[in-house]
């Protein structure tokens, strides 16, 4: 009799061959809150141990990659960015893609990297590439900083630039970043476990992506010159959240609503997509990796 | 308290053995056909028992095999079995490192485990920080490290470098800290492999301490494998003996542990092959008859040590090109090798191998008062040296043991006295002995 009395579902859980499609279990996530800080803050701490300039290197990136672009771009191939000086356009271009990129990279070797430590103790996996996700908000935080630096000084230098009231949803547009760079990256570190292909792909395709992003160009010129093929960079969700960006801080070039919205939809297709590739691969990845 | 707070229904884990390629991506594509078809998946019906000595068939093995188990909450439950039984494959799903291909597991509690200990540490944060990141990636909170805080700092024994990067640390130090996070950990049910051997004498008995406080004091359900036959005797009542990924044995640690050995040290004294295409080897040689046998030609198991010990090994030698040796190697009961020997130091060994096809008949004598008490195992092979290749090997083909019977009037070396008489072969050594007035 007492069997019947315990036997039914008084289960704390269950392990079986395979998870739901579709399970985020927040609930577990938020449990593990404590690991999710500790790891941004080993990250924080640990990654320029034993360099001279330290944190600098969040800066010095940032500002060579925009001073090589404004002369190329600016100088020699003479794009024209408006009444912004060249080096603030894409300083702010930079400073966006920096992020995405960090995200995407960071999150898409997840599984290959952690599977020491994956292979000995459980936690909700997805802790690994949040933790990068926020551990990158920090350094696109201080980048930003360097953006406003630059800003002020243009301003005294007497230049007319103003950011635009949308500033107020840069929260948003950097969600939307993380959640895409996220989604991508899921999916690649899943498909990395077992074909280690696209760990190549990443690494250059992450630059290809950079130049059809608009991110040392306005999207405006985009459809002059490129005529036929401009789709490549209408269709490419960064593109607008990019020049979304600049619009927002600099108050240049036009706001796309309908780019945006794509962006948005996107990024949500892409990250369901990429959690649920995540949910299947994340229990036996350490079978193959 | 008999509630069960874990069941283990129907499990099996199947692996594919070697490397991943285009092979792969086919039997993916074709599984997932099958899937999309809504049929059952094609490579769930092959797969070989998972024997790692033999050759098998298939790519794929299971390494386990409908494993079912229930645990009652407060149960110590040890796990035994030789390497690759499926004891770690076991332990692995328990805590979610990987999933089961097919059935399921259910709890009634938190599971945590420790696989090994210092998971995640980092050689650059302090000795502190490392607790609080160890302790998270465990399953713990803040505030739950945070209040045991001093406690894990004292058993450890590593206050002084509290505050220095886990890299000065030594490599002992290291593991009383991971260790010491583990211990005090507080899940419903503890899954623990192998960790008791590290760090030194004092720190083992001190962790094995520890153990005991968790299972007994503190009421915690624990799932313990180990090799270690005195700490599964310690510390568990129940055990199950895994072998090639079944389970063979379920009930009182004691018959567990005993199954366990003999299943590893059975009684192997005579084994014949009669068909030439069954008996193990090669287009060289192939094995026609192994044994032990004693002084009088009979296969035998229990030697005392003032007898003479034979191992005969009869062989087809097909070899023209090079000559044939048996080898045998004899272990003892902790795996050690003693000695090997060669049928090529028989003095006649050139004269018979003279290039044609025979049946070798060989006995090696291993002589009395030379091996100590205790169980032995024999490795027997066919082999040619120059260029060196080996035709058979079979690891533990034989076995015997030895034991000191006191049988009056026979020569020993411990002659009557009692206890145990140290060193790990006994040989009875010439003495000589002058006297000066």
């Amino acid at each position: 009799m007492k069997e019947q009395i315990t036997e039914p579902n008084d289960w704390l859980f269950e392990i079986t061959p395979k998870n739901k499609l579709l399970s985020l279990n927040l609930k577990e996530v938020w449990h593990y809150r404590d690991l999710l800080m500790l790891f941004v803050k080993r990250d924080v701490i640990t990654v320029y141990k034993q360099t001279i300039l330290g944190p600098l290197w969040y800066l010095i990136q940032p500002l060579f990659t925009s001073i090589i672009f404004t002369i190329i771009f600016n100088n020699i191939a003479g794009i024209k960015t408006g009444g912004i000086p060249p080096f603030l356009f894409n300083l702010a271009g930079v400073t966006s893609w920096n992020y995405f990129r960090e995200c995407l990279t960071s999150t898409s070797d997840t599984f290959k990297k952690n599977a020491g430590i994956f292979g000995k103790v459980y936690f909700p996996r997805i802790i690994m590439p949040l933790s990068n996700v926020i551990s990158n908000l920090l350094k696109f935080g201080i980048q930003l900083l360097i953006f406003i630096g630059f800003y002020i000084y243009f301003i005294f230098k007497g230049l007319a630039i103003y950011p635009n009231i949308s500033i107020l949803f840069l929260p948003v547009l950097v969600i939307i970043m993380a959640l895409l760079g996220l989604g991508l990256g899921m999916i690649i570190s899943s498909m990395v476990t077992k074909y280690r292909d696209l760990s190549f792909l990443v690494t250059f395709g992450v630059q290809l992506l950079m130049y059809v992003s608009a991110v040392m160009y306005p999207m405006s010129i985009v459809k002059e010159k490129l005529g036929n093929i401009s789709w490549i960079v209408e269709y490419n969700p960064m593109a607008h959240i990019i020049e979304t960006s600049r619009y927002m801080l600099l108050n240049e070039g036009e706001l796309n609503i309908k780019g945006i919205l794509f962006s948005i939809v996107f990024t949500i297709f892409i990250f369901l997509i990429g959690l649920v590739i995540f949910n299947k691969t994340e229990k036996s990845f350490i079978d193959t990796v | 308290m008999s509630e069960i707070i874990l069941k283990i229904e129907n499990l099996s884990k199947q692996y594919r053995l070697g490397t991943v390629g285009t092979g792969t991506l086919s039997h993916d594509l074709n599984r997932w056909w099958h899937k999309v078809r809504g049929k059952e998946d094609p490579f769930l019906k092959i797969g070989d028992v998972n024997n790692r000595a033999t050759k098998g068939t298939s790519e794929y093995v299971w390494a386990l095999k409908d494993i079912n188990i229930e645990v009652k909450k407060g149960e110590v439950l040890g796990i035994i079995g030789k390497n690759g039984a499926g004891k770690s494959t076991l332990l692995k799903i328990l805590s979610k490192v990987t999933g089961p291909t097919t059935g399921s597991i259910k709890s009634r509690g938190r599971i945590a485990s420790l696989l090994e200990v210092g998971t995640g540490f980092h050689p650059e944060l302090t000795g502190r920080e490392n607790i609080f990141l160890n302790g998270a990636i465990l399953g713990m909170t803040k505030t739950e490290i945070n209040a045991k805080y001093d406690e894990i700092v004292e058993f450890s024994g590593c206050e002084r470098y509290i505050d220095t990067p886990v890299k000065r640390y030594s490599s002992g130090m290291r593991v009383r800290l991971a260790f010491a996070v583990a211990a005090f950990l507080e899940p419903d049910i503890l899954v623990i492999d192998e960790v008791l051997a590290v760090g030194d004498a004092e720190f083992q008995k001190k962790a094995i301490g520890k153990m005991q406080d968790i299972s007994k004091g503190e009421g915690r359900t624990v799932l313990f494998v180990s090799h270690n036959m005195d700490a599964i005797l310690k510390l568990t009542t129940r055990a199950i003996v895994l072998e090639n990924g079944k389970v063979v044995f379920t009930g009182s640690t004691d018959e567990a542990v005993k199954n366990y050995i003999s299943l590893k040290n059975s009684i192997k004294i005579n084994k014949n092959w009669d068909a030439i295409n069954e008996a193990p080897g090669n287009l060289f040689a192939r094995l026609k008859k192994i044994s032990v046998l004693n002084n009088a030609n009979i296969p035998n198991y229990d030697f005392d040590v003032s007898e003479d010990i034979f191992i005969l090994i009869d062989y087809w030698d097909f070899n023209i090109e090079n000559k044939n040796t048996a080898i045998i190697q004899v272990f003892n009961e902790y795996d050690v090798l003693l000695f090997s020997s060669n049928e090529f130091n028989s003095p006649i060994w050139e004269t018979i191998h003279n290039g044609n096809k025979a049946v070798i008949k060989t006995k090696c004598k291993i002589p009395s008062n030379f091996l100590t008490e205790g169980k032995y195992s024999v490795l027997v092979a066919i082999g040619n040296y120059n260029p060196n290749r080996i035709h058979i090997k079979i690891e533990n083909a034989l076995t015997f043991s030895v034991r000191d019977n006191f049988i009056e009037g026979v020569e020993t070396v411990k002659k009557n006295i009692g206890g145990n008489w140290p060193g790990i072969i006994r040989p009875l050594l010439k003495w000589e002995i002058t006297k000066e007035i």
